[in-house]
């Protein structure tokens, strides 16, 4: 089986966000980066499925500038992917561009079975690139999907309003967008991150999957900080008063029911 | 002057994110066409016409009960086609949050997914949108995008009153036969019947502090009494005292209802990240220096055990007088 692991790298959750002053984007000094957290349970699976089979590949891929994202690449190698390519780019492609370069260097690579994506980025929360990636390859997808098999045919289930679940049969090759729930990354071992070192990694320039870095649909601009909240209005006295006086601030004051 | 196609799912009813799409389409001063996609949803394309349609597509096939990404990506793309929209709006689902991409990239063009702020103009569109869980927001520019998808968050906008003599022209489209290669099998309904977390107007989430599982019937309780939908943190669902389907946070839900109450939840950066779009957060805690409380409108610092109850009693006293 050959399988891909498209992951991206983005700023660790505790990240203090400060902006640019021209308000561009955010000021990236002092950024601690790691793997997006839903593409952890993206390269489990891929992992998990090549040794249920026995065998195949996992290659994983991202895009960015190169001197920093393949620290992405290593960490899922040291999880067990066998290699890995880079599409060097500047940061901060639109979801659009960033598909297409991705489906472009999984086809330089010949056929494919599955392609596994995060069911989305923490940092823009677009949860877009699975779709487009899919389109761009000619596949199905299923997105934020929480149980996967692939025995025979390929089931793929998805979690909705309501926790109510929807359950996909698919034919032939697809991408698969993993949600938390599907599986429980593993840590990479020490021996894993030595080997990791050692693995082929392949370089391309977003030329070489046929794109070019103008291709993009939307662009962010004017970054703002959210407004400063009020201070928080303590409610004091017994639970009674207490629950007496909120009561009334929220039908009176706030009027929100 | 431009034209804008707004999605609407087929439910039983509209939801209110779309009427407030619908309302935001009208006062536009565009031309509003609205599609529709599912099974029996043609009783919908009268409500729509209330709320600004001036025409409705509607595909009803039994083929379209259950969500398919592929035959609904090939009928929305086919009438967004037909219509001529530049624009098109959806109301943030997880129906339309896998559908809208897909689309787009069909049509060449780009999302903004995930609004909060909408302005449509007749000739323009600019929408903004959270980043990094919400520490910042940025405007979305359509640069070279035929067609601007933009999906927004529910209650984001306001929903304008009804025209009951407003009729729209419908137009019907048959069900796509689909490439065969993917298959919606079976849809296991959920067993909660009240509105969904992401659509709530008001929820009441419990963290650590509710001790266990059994202990959230008091937030039940609480949540009948105001018509909420009940949440929970991160460290809850992963204890397994209720179901990650409820988990509001970074890797579960983001919402942003009118009224958030916060019930023995620290306030870790995880699950701030998913509810600080909340207008009103009211935060108890029996720790004053809990983070909770700095990004709360009220806060109460005592035994939710004690508060919590009292408040149900409170609130049904006001609301059912």
């Amino acid at each position: 089986m050959k399988i891909f692991v498209c992951i991206k790298q983005v700023p660790d959750t505790e990240t203090r966000i400060q902006l640019k002053a021209d308000r561009s984007g955010i000021e990236e000094t002092g950024i601690k980066w790691v793997m997006n957290p839903y593409d952890e349970y993206a390269v489990e699976e891929a992992l998990k499925l090549r040794e249920s089979k026995g065998a195949g590949t996992v290659t994983v891929v991202t895009i960015g500038p190169k001197t920093r994202v393949t620290d992405a690449l290593r960490t899922a190698m040291a999880m067990g992917a066998d290699d890995g390519i880079v599409i060097d780019s500047a940061d901060h492609l639109d979801p659009y561009l960033t598909a297409k370069a991705l489906a472009g260097a999984i086809q330089k690579e010949g056929a494919f079975d599955i392609v596994f994506t995060g069911k989305l980025a923490i940092d823009d929360n677009a949860a877009s690139v699975p779709q487009i990636l899919a389109e761009s390859l000619g596949v199905p997808h299923v997105t934020m999907v929480t149980k996967f098999s692939a025995s025979g045919t390929i089931a793929a289930e998805r979690e909705v309003e309501g926790g109510a679940r929807e359950v996909f049969e698919i034919q032939g090759p697809c991408v698969i967008a993993a949600n938390k729930g599907l599986n429980t990354p593993r840590y990479a071992s020490l021996p894993g991150i030595m080997k990791a070192k050692k693995k082929p990694l392949k370089e391309l320039t977003l030329a070489d999957t046929g794109m070019q870095a103008s291709q993009i649909k939307v662009r962010l601009k004017n970054f703002e900080l959210p407004p400063e909240k009020p201070k928080v209005k303590m409610i004091a006295g017994d639970a009674g008063a207490q629950a007496k006086e909120l009561v009334q601030l929220l039908l009176e004051e706030a009027k929100v029911l | 002057m431009g034209k804008v196609f707004v999605f609407i799912e087929g439910l039983q009813d509209l939801k209110k994110g779309s009427l407030e799409l619908l309302t935001a389409a009208k006062a536009s001063g565009r031309e509003v066409v609205a599609g529709l996609i599912g099974a029996n949803v043609k009783g919908l394309a009268a409500k729509a016409a209330q709320y600004g349609a001036k025409t409705v597509f509607i595909a009803d096939a039994s083929t379209l009960a259950a969500y398919n990404p592929d035959t609904f990506a090939e009928t929305l793309t086919v009438m967004i086609k037909e219509s001529g929209a530049d624009v098109v709006l959806g109301s943030s689902s997880s129906l339309t949050r896998d559908l809208f991409p897909r689309v787009a990239a069909r049509l060449d063009s780009g999302v903004a997914s995930d609004c909060t702020i909408l302005q449509l103009t007749s000739g323009d569109v600019k929408a903004r949108r959270p980043l990094y869980a919400g520490k910042c927001t940025a405007e979305v520019e359509f640069v070279g995008s035929p067609v601007k998808f933009v999906l927004m968050r529910p209650n984001q906008l306001p929903v304008g009153s009804p025209d009951s003599a407003a009729t729209a022209t419908n137009k019907d489209f048959s069900p796509p036969a689909g490439t065969g290669k993917i298959t919606n099998k079976e849809v296991v309904k959920g067993t909660s019947t009240k509105t969904d977390l992401t659509e709530a107007n008001v929820i009441v989430s419990g963290g650590r502090g509710m001790q266990n599982g059994e202990n959230f019937k008091i937030l039940e309780e609480l949540a009948n009494a105001i018509g909420a939908t009940v949440g929970a943190s991160r460290a809850v669902a992963d204890a397994g005292w209720v179901p990650h389907s409820m988990q509001v946070g970074q890797t579960g839900k983001t919402v942003a209802p009118s009224l958030y109450i916060a019930a023995g939840i620290s306030g870790a950066i995880q699950h701030l990240a998913g509810m600080s779009g909340s207008k009103v957060i009211v935060a108890i805690n029996k720790d004053a220096d809990a983070p909770i409380f700095q990004k709360a409108t009220y806060g109460l610092v005592g035994d939710l055990f004690e508060i919590v109850p009292k408040m149900t009693e409170e609130f049904k006293k006001a609301l059912h007088k």
